[in-house]
């Protein structure tokens, strides 16, 4: 069982959430993820690191409110466990003086983004930061980004706050505007996607975090295998960083879909039980 | 009081009652129901307790058969248990999943007449009347402690025995599981139906009981390497992490919805308990009709598994033909009793999707026979033009594991296979590095629980020298 320290609402829909997990904030880096369990009849989610303390023993995991074990994943509280946690799991990202980097973040992927642009700024590297989100609600952390980043844009897709439009447009702008050495793009895969096809007429190498469905998080079970430059690959162990550009990303949204419909059934049976407490 | 063995030798092997195959394909409740008092005295009376045991040799773990089996004879459990204790710290799990026909049973003198004794089925009795008897047993007495730390890595079959062996020499031992539950292969692997996982919860809480320290949620290598755990606080390491890692057959279409590896379909169904979706988190996909490629254990199970889900036709397409099925004799029955469809000298071409990535249909070839390979099996060659189509909705792929790289690809100085697989003596488990010992399907590659039970207890012994030097 891990202690959950703290908990706040990011958005109405988005959960921020620092556990107690000494052994595994020691061990923790840019770029990994960690498995968690809500209760003892909950499925094993894959969260990227948001943010860890090794002094302070903690990490901080952001997810968003989608199924039925965010949904009860939002419900718990400062205080309050969380039955099983594991990690960290996957390769790191890679960290080096790349040059100029351009780190985008979209939705929910602000948070993983967060710690990679920090530990590039770190690594010497110029840091150009894109966030953006579907409206003004569903935005966070530009605070924390703007402490990690040389320059940060920020996007909502219909105007409500800052530019409007999606995070692709300020990507490109950039890429015409002088020299960028890599790419680092976290979200939703269909943003992910976009962003590996605008980066690829600059020949710029864009890294991609794909966040597919999992169960055990060490290479066990392959469900989260991927195609990625014709290559059959697990993103546990063998990401989940990849070659945006080499990511067959039809396979990988199909494989997001499998249970669509039982994810369905499954919160809706949920939330029946919850109106009915 | 030795009792004469009977004159006339008694030939009838005593049946276990099963579920009945059209109710127990419908249910996870387990298909052997075990022997009853009579039953279990009368099995035992037909061993002529002969002088060759050949019995004890064929036993991994050299478990005194002819002494226990005596005991039970006589009607003294708690010396029946005791015996079998003393060698197999888990008879409750090999009495139901050990291979007894190609071992123990194997070789018993009454085996030429075609009516070995029921080994398996008298040590799961055995078994089961210590754990529905606790309260009679007496406490295991441990030595005082050494001082000495080990740590366990993986709580399957070999790192339960090495911890519970070195627990009673005295040492401090705590067990690391990557899962949420201990237990390894015997929770994740092996279903409800064929193993309660109350039976392997009972087993790891004895375990438990010697004193071993058993920490969840730890992938070693990830949250701390074996040279951290050697330098912090450990005065030795055991690698019991098994072969986990699934093999595909690299066929077109594999990446398909619907296709899972054995491992994923057998964790998602016992470790996630997705039979008991919705109330369970965890779905799995239930096909219509669902083929699972392979012919070993891990195939049997996952085909009775997605009959058991609600499958309407379940096949098992093997590429050889029946005499070479590697899986127990006893699953196979099983499985065809259910109504299980085998389709022999059958190899998949390509897995064939709809317009939305499910799986539609399999293409496969015949095979035949050919000449005998390095496992001297004959080997299965395409006949020219013979692709055919069988319509599947869910594809389960059951062609074997190979060790996780997680330890060995961050653990300095240890000498790995080609198959990636540990190099360790036989006889003890030890690696080339120091003070590492490993063993079970992590050294031999996927094998059976007994045998990485007899590993996990040789290297227990070999670590206990160690420590007392």
């Amino acid at each position: 069982m891990f202690k959950i320290i703290a908990k706040e609402k990011l958005t109405p829909v988005i959960d921020c959430l620092r556990v107690e997990a000494p052994a595994l904030a020691k061990k923790a880096k840019a770029g990994q993820f960690v498995i968690i369990r809500v209760d003892e009849v909950g499925e094993r989610i894959p969260l990227t690191l948001a943010d860890w303390d090794a002094k302070e023993g903690t990490i901080t995991l952001v997810a968003m409110e989608v199924g039925t074990s965010t949904r009860k994943l939002g419900l718990l509280k400062a205080g309050d466990m969380l039955t099983n946690l594991v990690g960290p799991l996957g390769l790191p990202s890679d960290i080096e003086k790349f040059g100029t980097v351009i780190c985008v973040g979209g939705g929910v992927g602000i948070a993983p983004i967060h710690p990679i642009a920090r530990s590039l700024r770190q690594a010497g590297n110029k840091v150009i930061s894109i966030i953006g989100a579907r409206n003004k609600d569903l935005l966070f952390w530009e605070d924390k980004m703007k402490k990690v980043s040389d320059e940060l844009i920020v996007t909502t897709d219909d105007g409500s706050y800052a530019a409007k439009g999606l995070v692709t447009e300020p990507l490109k702008a950039k890429l015409e505007g002088g020299k960028i050495d890599r790419v680092i793009a976290i979200g939703p895969a269909v943003m992910m996607k976009f962003c590996s096809i605008t980066t690829k007429p600059f020949n710029v190498p864009t890294i991609v975090s794909l966040n597919s469905i999992m169960v055990d998080g060490t290479g066990m079970c392959g469900c989260c295998r991927i195609s990625v430059g014709g290559k059959t690959k697990f993103a546990c162990v063998d990401g989940p960083d990849f070659d945006g550009h080499q990511v067959d990303w039809n396979i990988a949204f199909d494989r997001q879909k499998v249970y669509l419909k039982e994810e369905k059934e499954s919160l809706d049976k949920w939330e029946s039980c919850q109106c009915s407490k | 009081m030795e009792e004469k063995p009977k004159s006339k030798i008694n030939l009838n092997r005593v049946e276990m009652p099963r579920q009945d195959p059209k109710v127990r394909a419908h249910n996870y409740k387990e298909v052997a129901l075990g022997y009853t008092d009579e039953m279990v005295k009368e099995e035992a009376s037909r061993c002529i307790q002969c002088p060759k045991r050949m019995c004890v040799s064929g036993c991994p773990v050299n478990v005194d058969i002819p002494e226990f089996i005596k005991a039970v004879r006589e009607g003294d459990m708690p010396e029946a248990v005791k015996i079998l204790k003393s060698k197999n710290a888990l008879p409750a799990i090999c009495g139901r999943v050990c291979p007894q026909e190609t071992q123990c049973e194997a070789v018993c003198t009454l085996a030429k007449k075609n009516a070995p004794i029921a080994i398996g089925r008298i040590e799961r009795y055995v078994a089961d009347w210590d754990l529905g008897n606790k309260e009679k047993r007496s406490p295991t007495e441990l030595p005082p402690p050494t001082g000495k730390k080990v740590a366990v890595i993986g709580s399957g079959p070999a790192g339960l025995v090495c911890a519970a062996d070195l627990a009673k020499l005295g040492h401090k031992v705590t067990m690391y599981e990557a899962l949420h539950t201990a237990g390894g292969v015997l929770m994740y692997g092996i279903p409800e139906f064929r193993l309660p996982k109350k039976v392997v919860q009972a087993e790891v809480d004895y375990v438990k009981s010697l004193g071993v320290d058993v920490q969840l949620d730890s992938v070693m290598g990830k949250l701390a390497t074996v040279d951290e755990l050697l330098a912090n606080k450990f005065d030795a390491v055991f690698l019991g992490t098994g072969a986990g890692l699934p093999m595909f057959l690299d066929i077109p279409g594999e990446n398909l919805n619907g296709v899972y590896s054995a491992n994923e379909f057998l964790t998602r169904v016992n470790l996630m308990k997705a039979y008991l979706f919705p109330d369970y988190d965890t779905p799995i996909k239930i096909g219509k009709k669902v083929a699972v490629i392979g012919g070993g254990n891990v195939a049997m199970d996952s085909a009775r598994c997605a009959l058991r889900l609600g499958a309407d036709e379940v096949y098992i397409v093997y590429r050889r033909s029946r005499t070479e099925l590697p899986a127990r004799h006893e699953e196979v029955e099983n499985a065809e009793e259910e109504g299980i469809i085998f389709k022999f000298l059958t190899n998949p071409k390509q897995i064939i999707g709809d317009d939305k990535s499910w799986v539609k249909s399999m293409e496969c070839f015949e095979m035949e026979l050919g000449e005998p390979d390095a496992s001297g099996r004959r080997r299965p060659v395409v006949k020219p033009g013979s692709e055919f189509i069988i319509d599947v909705d869910v594809v389960v792929v059951a062609l074997g594991t190979t060790p996780n790289p997680l330890i060995p690809s961050t653990t300095k100085g240890l000498d790995i296979t080609k198959h990636g697989t540990v190099v360790a003596d036989e006889q003890t488990g030890k690696t080339v590095k120091d003070r590492v010992w490993a063993g079970g399907d992590v050294v031999t590659g996927a094998a059976t629980v007994i045998s990485a039970m007899g590993a996990g207890k040789r290297a227990a012994a070999s670590i206990d020298a160690f420590l007392k030097k």
